[in-house]
């Protein structure tokens, strides 16, 4: 195997990992919350579209990935007021965002069909392939890995984490204490939209830089599958996320060189089935608790 | 007092239908008509940039060239099972002479329909069988674009070898993939095709990494069955030629992309539409190809030197005068045993039925 072809493989590990770590990230901070949206791949489809109709207009991808950034937070807006204020159910509501989402993100996305726009790709470009695979990355890359070790502080060192864990922990006893219940939860929400957005303005705008409806094609679930494959902790995540794309890429490169010791289904399988594993490893290991917040998809009323 | 029952409803419901029925059955002769009026149902949204794109195209040029002899209605994005049965159903009561059904998946639905409304007439693209005289199945030798591809690339590779991103296992891809493969040995005797199944139609993030995939293993062609651009963004980047899907894509890859094979069912259907207004509509089954015009090249790029343009306007002349055929014998497969001998030519049967490569093609 040459340095060319080793590189280039781990070029497209990043590229593959990298959606599914921030729509992850953002995801795991909502559930941390003890809230749980499906909608993620809704969520995604909108932040590809509104990333890629506001790149191509003003011709910027940067502000591509800032207004897939705030259309994200504002779909997900929608979905915790229906599930916070209103208290409907969080599985069926997240499940109609992802079916509004596909449907929004193709009607607006109508008129972006079959055009290209200035993508956000690497910042320098090398000829040397070891500069290349630190430095020649999107932007994106990098933010993804900067943002899991934000996270991972968040969570685990600041008071302002733990306070929205105690909150997805137990919700009563968090307000009892005289936590705002609800504020987090939305704060949480909307940061998970903004990821999800994020995330899915990367196919659009670096992955594959064009619009067309169904764009994310369904990494939206694997996202969600992540979340519960690294039990919930930031540096599993990012574990979890990279190795999903090697699994995805060596799935392909395999193929490309003709080796055909695995049927491909097998290979293409593999990131769920690896992901009931560890959830039967996990649960079996700690007997029954596989780490999940305890209010995970429970609906909270103030009553005192 | 008048009780709503459920035998009450559907009885009511039953004389309703019937009551629309009888007259749509006995208004009809099989004579000439002024006007015809034509419904399309299609698979996907009429901006999929493929497939739906190319029968809504041919659907406009179809108005264009009739006028006023013909009036068309359209129902996108229906999905192939139950919901497409009535929505045809749906139409054929609502008064169309003649419903084009143009996706594999809605031949069963209109088996059915074809039996319930024998005075409408049925057309179905790419399925393989009818119930009634009243249906048609029409389909296009796209297998001979790809051999028109597979010439460009044997021609152009430097590596000898191409990249082939595939969906499924199917006759149409399998004879696809050995179209181009044949066609490109013809050129260059050591040519490789290597093949991705990527088990699905569309996938823009996984056709770009199958892309990639195969770009930073040697190949430097990329070719595909899948819908979607993102293979020919990748081949962009990575300085490689490709070649557009269903449409001309050259505005996603401008260096790479060299041409495309494009579907154009505007003369089948005006043909069809035609023979509804003169009374002569018989049920048929056709695969149609480049000599009906039915299958087209893009134009190609100015990329490609004089003599690789000469080379594949001559594959399209003759196949198109009927000289070329690009499953003549010999032809090995894999495992280096003759399929076809010398001077022989694969029957469409047998390439409607195709599930072995030629030799050349790893997969």
């Amino acid at each position: 195997m040459t340095l060319d072809l080793l590189v280039a493989i781990l070029m497209t590990v990043a590229g593959a990992a990298t959606p599914l770590l921030i729509a992850a990230l953002g995801e795991l901070v909502v559930e941390k919350s003890g809230v749980l949206n499906l909608g993620v791949e809704g969520m995604m489809l909108i932040g590809a579209v509104t990333g890629f109709a506001v790149a191509y207009v003003t011709g910027v991808p940067t502000f591509g990935a800032l207004a897939a950034l705030c259309a994200g937070a504002l779909v997900s807006l929608v979905f915790a007021v229906l599930t916070l204020s209103l208290m409907a159910n969080q599985v069926a509501t997240g499940l109609a965002l992802t079916i509004f989402g596909t449907g929004v993100s193709a009607l607006i996305g109508a008129p972006f069909v079959g055009i290209t726009t200035a993508t956000l790709g690497p910042l320098f470009a090398f000829d040397d392939p070891l500069m290349r695979l630190v430095f020649g990355h999107s932007p994106l890359v990098y933010l993804g890995l900067a943002l899991t070790l934000a996270v991972w502080w968040f969570l685990r060192h600041s008071r302002r984490g733990l306070v929205l864990r105690a909150v997805g922990e137990s919700d009563e006893a968090a307000h009892a204490i005289g936590y705002p219940v609800l504020k987090i939860r939305y704060l949480a929400v909307l940061f998970g939209g903004a990821m999800a957005g994020l995330a899915g303005c990367y196919y659009s705008l670096v992955l594959t830089p064009m619009w067309a409806e169904r764009l994310t094609a369904g990494r939206g679930w694997i996202a969600i599958a992540l979340v519960v494959f690294a039990s919930w902790k930031p540096g599993r995540l990012l574990l979890g996320a990279y190795l999903f794309g090697l699994v995805i890429t060596m799935e392909l490169q395999a193929k490309a060189a003709g080796f055909n010791m695995f049927a491909p289904e097998f290979l293409a399988a593999l990131p769920y089935l690896a992901t009931i594993a560890v959830l039967a490893i996990i649960s079996f290991a700690r007997k029954g608790d596989a780490n999940a917040p305890a209010c995970l998809g429970k609906s909270f009323r103030a009553t005192a | 007092m008048f009780k709503l029952t459920k035998r009450r409803l559907l009885s009511a419901a039953t004389f309703a239908a019937a009551s629309l029925a009888i007259p749509a059955s006995f208004a009809q002769d099989s004579g000439a008509k002024d006007k015809v009026k034509a419904a399309f149902v299609y698979v996907g949204p009429v901006g999929d940039f493929g497939w739906t794109y190319a029968h809504d195209e041919a659907r406009k040029c179809m108005v264009e060239q009739l006028g006023d002899k013909v009036e068309t209605t359209f129902v996108e994005n229906v999905a192939e099972g139950p919901d497409s049965e009535r929505v045809i159903r749906q139409l054929a009561q609502d008064g169309a002479d003649i419903v084009f059904t143009t996706s594999f998946g809605f031949m069963n639905p209109t088996i059915k329909v074809a039996k319930q409304f024998p005075d409408v007439k049925f057309e179905h693209a790419t399925g393989y069988q009818t119930g009634s005289d009243n249906m048609s199945l029409y389909n296009a030798k796209f297998y001979q674009g790809r051999a028109v591809l597979g010439t460009i690339a044997g021609k152009m590779s430097e590596s000898g070898k191409a990249g082939y991103i595939a969906s499924f296992p199917i006759p149409e891809v399998v004879m696809g993939i050995n179209a181009f493969t044949l066609a490109a040995k013809k050129v260059n005797p050591d040519f490789e095709t290597q093949v991705v199944w990527v088990n699905s139609w569309y996938d823009p993030a996984k056709e770009a990494d199958a892309a990639n995939a195969l770009l930073s293993q040697g190949a430097d062609v990329i070719t595909q069955h899948t819908d979607s651009p993102a293979p020919l963004q990748a081949a962009e980047k990575a300085g490689a030629i490709a070649f557009g899907q269903a449409s001309d894509m050259s505005s996603f890859a401008p260096n790479a992309h060299m041409t495309a094979i494009v579907d154009d069912w505007c003369p089948y259907y005006v043909k069809r539409v035609e023979a509804v207004l003169d009374g002569s509509w018989e049920a048929d089954n056709v695969w149609l190809g480049m000599a009906d015009g039915e299958v087209v090249m893009s134009p190609f790029s100015d990329k490609m030197p004089e003599d690789v343009k000469e080379a594949a306007q001559k594959v399209y002349d003759d196949t198109k005068a009927g000289t070329y055929e690009v499953f003549t014998g010999p032809i090995t497969d894999q495992s280096g045993e003759v399929r076809v001998p010398e001077g022989e030519t694969l029957s469409e049967e047998d390439l409607l039925k195709m599930d072995w490569y030629v030799e050349g093609v790893k997969s």
